[in-house]
């Protein structure tokens, strides 16, 4: 975690963001939001009338009672069956609210989930490189729940203050004005301390979070070295590090929640204030017959001023997570305002059949032929392009930023069915060479094209799902063994995966697994050894059938036996195939018709494995392991 | 929860001074009501300035006592909280120092450091709320009724009806929702997975065009989660409503009977006042409480996962009398048997017998899961075996000082760690007092030196985090460095060199053989070359010794040792050489 990421935000942005959370809500809620401000409405007012009603209660009947001696209790009666019954629609109009509310706030979280995902799904490669998955994966568990706390929470209680409070000041100064002062000057003290108050733990908090972050950097650096501590018995200078970085965060945290836990009492004790002061001018005023006041108003009135001081107190508390919910609105919309993948590409894949003269045509229906169906504007025709996989490197120009190119002057021609291996150190930039073919970055510059297209032209997934791949490092999805293969072709029958899985050599090993092929994956396929995920990815290329094929082969090793299934399950897919290889192992590499050998961004040396060792160069030199520097 | 308690050690005070100064407050509190009847009756009624002078000054005064104490209540709670915190990150930590490696082995990294820090952070929480708010509310709701009783004890049974009510609704409402909302933290993590996965494996999702089907997949758990919450949520919507109509029975009951008895005399209008106050101040701290129950169930989940590091027991200790000097570097397996899941009946090594003298070269090949890294993990006690025994200079590792036998027997991981500093803080892992030259002829036998000097700052050079600003093979060298340093009895390189061209591992082991000839060494490979100069090779299969003898021996007698040969003389060697 960042210290950036942990930061808050100013003030005039965070409004900015609420503004857009609540804005966010209203798209989809703004009827429903309505109708609940209208009934926190109608209970703020039943609210006031009920703590108003002590007043009616003593002037009409209790006073005029004890003065007369009357015992008759008729018309208190028929009052308290009013009061009731506007007590009544109050509990049912705060029900209503409180009830749509919890449609409204998890609704919300609902949609910015999912669009939040889907959001995430669009985006390219390059963010997924740029950002670290934990900060990712933060803004789901920890970001999107400060909103839910905001909406559910904080904006009923905020509005339903500030109606109560602006109802109690009403019925106040319909009251009596001059014990309304008295009020008014108690909420500025009020809003003033909570002001200060919260600036105070609010620099705390931003303290807190960082500390937080070096101690979790602390922890995630130390438990991921762990063994190694233990190997070299280093657990107690761990130990005196980790107290140091504890401490600064014990530190911080004290001191946040010391301001904040003092808000809410010194706001409660400014209310008890506020009472002794309006009792004392009230009981002068009224001992004194002044400014209208009765024994009834003071009693109502001091009961009033609780109603009025009291929201400030509730809102206060709310603070918190208001800011909260604004660093985590920051985070949510950061990652939501990121721009999606462009696609601006027009040629599409579909089933094709050839007519009576041998031409290429659309099929509705599904065949085994497929075609690039590439329409010209200009000229208003459609053109048909057969699926063969051929693919062409024109001078390709590539890096990661503008600034800073890391791949010069690609130039290859694959021929459909040919096998490309690249082959060098790492980092030399054989993986990126492929993951421009399928455009999971753009070129900087010159051209690719694939069967002829220019890639840019060519729809994205359609181009994908033109080309298999089997990456390096083998991620599978929670799930049977058989849906993990079916991710290859969503349709597949279970006969189809199966014969994926022979062909991939992964037959044997799933059918020994405890289910078969039902057996649950989880966490990534942790409950199988990396040789047999890497099976299992090469099975779901296998079910695709795609045209072309990019294989990354493994580099951690594997054990010799397993290796040579991957290998013969990888050989038997790439036949009739054209397919990318990168290739750690020279076994991999020597049936291929042309091999290119990489350093630092560049092709220095291509042909067959024949050809190469006759070159004697750098290939030779890896080949036979004799390293000339 | 009291394993979690008993870290609150030095800040025991703290949390006590905080309860009674709460409590000190909640008198406070009580009486304020109490001096607002006063206020009425003996001073506006009968229209007594100097009584409501008097009392109007009390009022302030207590106002202020209340507030020191809660002042120093608050501060007192922060302190006890983030100490409580504060001591629980220790002692985590502290115990996972402790922990041996197969206790490592059942933790993950982000698990421990989601326990050391969110859920850390919700347990301090949810203490402060409770030392805070656990004390107050029933203390307020006993004192609350107490005065009622006090003024009023006919109307006090309607507060009891009124409690009752609240507690059987709300009772009742938090049973069924914390049910739920256990679901809801399942399906929450289910989601939580789901993005992870999603993160992690994204390049599979594109380059199979998935987005669409991983969003209506995403979106199904989502409505899943949403249903769940809805159901406990929309349960909770009652709370509210529940409340205000135990409120406002009480406020009419309350004037219809408060009206007659001050008519009749049986009570005043102050009292009246004051009843209503403690109406309030008493359905308050129910709400209060069914608060603190849900925030004590949400915390418990925490507990539960920071109990569970907590009572984790190291299962490798010290013995009584430990043995403190190893003499030389003899190892000896005798009949040794070893599964790392104790009674799976799944062996990860079966009848090890293996004397290996003091200053031989060993290499170890074998196939993955063959059991090559167990075998020497067992060598410094990383971890102990089922059956038989390893002995180290003829005496069994258990009997030893871990920390004598570990300085003396040096393994280079397989999966090894650099930490941020400079390469001389890593080096000096080692030895803590190893000099500048030390470290440097480290570096030398182990042939990092030549692209240490090529670094900026050279031997002072930062090494980042997990060390990604080097390459894989000069990692390894450094961490043969790191090794060599601690002038180990018996070293051991667990496949440390596979980053490593085959000239400078070449190297390597000459200068192994060179700078520490008594030294005995143990070399796990996957390179034949790597192994082949040794003085005896072990080849492991399935966890079993398949034969041990020199390379020439091997070749001639040892099927696998043969494979493995042909397979990489034929072209099975390995691309992947650091430029």
């Amino acid at each position: 975690m960042s210290e950036k990421k942990q930061g808050r935000p100013e003030v005039s942005i965070a409004s900015k963001l609420i503004r857009r959370v609540i804005g966010y809500m209203l798209h989809y809620y703004k009827y429903p939001f309505i109708l609940v401000v209208v009934c926190i409405l109608i209970t703020a007012i039943a609210t006031v009338v009920g703590a108003t009603f002590p007043q009616t209660l003593v002037d009409d009947y209790i006073v005029p009672m004890l003065s007369s001696g009357s015992r008759d209790f008729s018309g208190l009666a028929r009052d308290l069956i009013q009061l009731a019954c506007v007590m009544g629609v109050g509990v049912i109009t705060a029900f209503t609210y409180n009830r749509i509310m919890v449609n409204v706030s998890q609704g919300t979280m609902l949609h910015l989930r999912d669009d939040l995902f889907a959001r995430m799904e669009a985006l390219p490669i390059k963010y997924f490189d740029t950002h670290a998955h934990g900060d990712i994966m933060s803004v789901y568990t920890n970001d999107v729940d400060t909103l839910r706390q905001l909406l559910s929470q904080s904006i009923p209680q905020i509005i339903n203050s500030i109606i109560t409070m602006t109802a109690t000041l009403v019925t106040m100064i319909l009251l009596n004005p001059a014990l309304t002062v008295i009020s008014i000057l108690t909420a500025l003290v009020m809003l003033k301390v909570t002001a200060t108050f919260s600036r105070l733990s609010g620099k705390y908090y931003i303290r807190q979070q960082i500390d937080l972050g070096a101690v979790d950097g602390f922890i995630e650096e130390m438990l991921d070295g762990q063994k190694v501590v233990k190997v070299f018995c280093h657990e107690e200078a761990a130990m005196a590090d980790f107290h140091k970085v504890n401490e600064e965060l014990r530190n911080s945290a004290n001191k946040a929640n010391r301001y904040a836990n003092l808000l809410m009492p010194v706001n409660a004790n400014i209310g008890w204030i506020s009472y002794a002061l309006v009792a004392i001018v009230g009981a002068i005023l009224g001992i004194n017959e002044l400014a209208g006041v009765t024994v009834g108003t003071v009693i109502t009135f001091v009961g009033l001023n609780r109603s009025f001081t009291n929201p400030i107190t509730q809102v206060s508390q709310q603070i918190n997570f208001v800011v909260n919910a604004a660093a985590g609105a920051q985070r949510v919309f950061d990652l939501m305002d990121q721009e999606p993948e462009v696609d601006e590409g027009y040629v599409e894949l579909v089933n094709a059949k050839e007519d009576e003269n041998g031409q290429l045509t659309e099929s509705p229906t599904r065949t085994n032929l497929w075609a690039w169906k590439h329409p010209h504007k200009a000229e208003g025709t459609v053109t048909y392009t057969k699926l063969e996989g051929g693919v062409v490197m024109d001078d390709v120009d590539f890096g990661y930023n503008d600034d800073k190119i890391v791949l010069h002057n690609i130039s290859l021609y694959a021929k459909p069915g040919q096998k490309i291996a690249f082959v060098g150190a790492t980092g030399a930039g054989k993986t990126t060479i492929t993951n421009l073919i399928n455009r999971f970055y753009d070129i900087a510059d010159g051209k690719i094209r694939y069967d002829g297209i220019n890639i840019n032209k060519i729809k994205k997934p359609d181009l994908r799902r033109s080309l298999g791949m089997v990456l390096q490092d083998t991620h599978l999805f929670t799930g049977t063994v058989m849906d993990n293969i079916r991710y290859g072709k969503l349709d597949a029958t279970d006969e189809d995966c199966i014969k994926a899985a022979k062909l991939a050599n992964a037959d044997g090993f799933i059918r020994r697994l405890p289910d078969g092929y039902n057996t649950m994956l989880t966490g990534d396929g942790s409950n199988l050894s990396q040789g047999q995920r890497q099976l299992l990815a090469i099975a779901r290329a296998a079910v695709a059938d795609p045209p072309a094929l990019i294989l990354d082969e493994a580099t951690s090793s594997i054990d010799t036996r397993t290796e040579k299934l991957v290998q013969d399950g990888m050989d038997a897919l790439m036949k009739g195939r054209t397919t990318f290889v990168i290739a750690h192992r020279l076994s991999t590499v020597k049936n291929s018709d042309c091999i290119m050998v990489m350093e630092q961004g560049r092709i220095i040396e291509r042909g067959t494995h024949d050809e190469l060792i006759a070159t004697k160069g750098k290939y030779y030199q890896l080949y036979t392991g004799n390293f000339a520097d | 929860m009291k394993n979690i308690l008993r870290q609150l050690k030095q800040y025991k005070r703290d949390t006590f001074l905080c309860i009674g100064l709460t409590a000190l407050e909640v008198v406070m509190e009580i009486l304020m009501p109490f001096i607002t009847a006063r206020i009425i009756d003996e001073g506006l009624e009968v229209s007594n300035l100097s009584a409501v002078y008097r009392y109007g000054i009390v009022m302030v005064l207590m106002a202020f006592l209340s507030l020191t104490f809660a002042a120093f209540a608050g501060k007192n709670a922060a302190s006890a909280s983030s100490g409580l915190a504060a001591n629980l990150r220790e002692a985590i930590y502290a115990n996972i120092q402790t922990f041996s490696f197969s206790n490592i082995d059942k933790f993950s990294v982000p698990g421990l450091v989601t326990r050391m820090t969110t859920d850390i952070t919700n347990v301090q929480n949810a203490f402060m709320m409770i030392i805070r708010v656990a004390v107050r509310a029933p203390l307020n709701l006993i004192f609350s009724f107490a005065m009622c009783l006090l003024i009023s004890p006919r109307l006090s049974s309607m507060f009891l009806i009124a409690v009752v009510f609240l507690v059987i609704v709300i009772g009742s409402i938090m049973v069924v929702t914390l049910k739920i909302f256990n679901q809801v933290f399942h399906k929450y993590d289910d989601l939580n997975a789901s993005v992870q996965e999603n993160v992690s494996a994204i390049r599979v999702v594109k380059a199979f065009v998935r987005e669409d089907y991983e969003n209506q997949k995403f979106s199904k758990a989502s409505k899943m989660l949403y249903d769940l919450s809805v159901k406990a949520e929309g349960l909770l919507a009652f709370n509210n409503p529940a409340m205000m109509v135990a409120v406002y029975f009480c406020i009419i009951s309350v004037s219809w009977f408060g009206a007659q008895f001050i008519v009749s005399g049986s009570m005043t209008t102050g009292d009246l006042t004051s009843l209503f106050s403690y109406i309030m101040s008493l359905l308050m701290s129910l709400m209060m409480l069914s608060m603190v129950v849900v925030m004590i169930s949400m915390s418990l989940a925490s507990v539960r996962r920071i109990s569970e590091v907590l009572d984790e027991k190291a299962d490798l200790t010290d013995p009584e009398n430990p043995v403190m000097e190893v003499p030389d570097g003899r190892i000896d397996f005798n009949h040794v048997n070893f599964s790392y899941k104790h009674g799976s009946g799944k062996n990860s090594l079966s009848d090890i017998d293996l004397h290996i003298k003091s200053g031989e070269t060993i290499g170890v090949i074998g196939g993955t899961g063959s059991g090559k890294s167990s075998l020497v993990n067992l060598i410094c006690r990383l971890y102990d075996v089922d059956d038989g025994s390893v002995c180290v200079g003829g005496t069994d590792v258990r009997k030893y000082d871990t920390e004598v036998l570990r300085n003396q027997v040096s393994v280079v991981l397989q999966k090894n760690t650099l930490f941020s500093g400079t390469i001389l803080d890593n080096l000096r892992w080692g030895n803590p007092d190893a000099t500048e030259e030390e470290c440097i002829e480290a570096c030398r036998a182990a042939c990092a030196d030549e692209f240490i000097d090529k670094m900026p700052g050279g031997y002072h050079a930062q090494i980042s985090r997990g060390g990604t600003n080097v390459s894989g093979g000069q990692k390894q060298r450094l961490c043969i460095a790191r090794a060599l340093l601690k002038k180990p009895k018996v070293l051991i390189l667990d496949d440390s060199t596979s980053a490593v061209d085959t000239a400078t591992d070449a190297s390597i082991r000459a200068a192994f053989a060179k700078q520490i000839p008594g030294t005995t060494k143990i070399i796990i490979a996957q390179r034949i070359s790597s192994v082949q100069s040794a003085d005896r090779i072990l080849v492991l299969d399935d966890g079993r010794i398949d034969a041990f003898d020199t390379h020439e021996n091997l070749l001639k007698t040892n099927a696998i040792y043969q494979e493995i040969y042909t397979s990489q003389m034929e072209g099975g060697g390995d691309f992947d050489q650091p430029a």
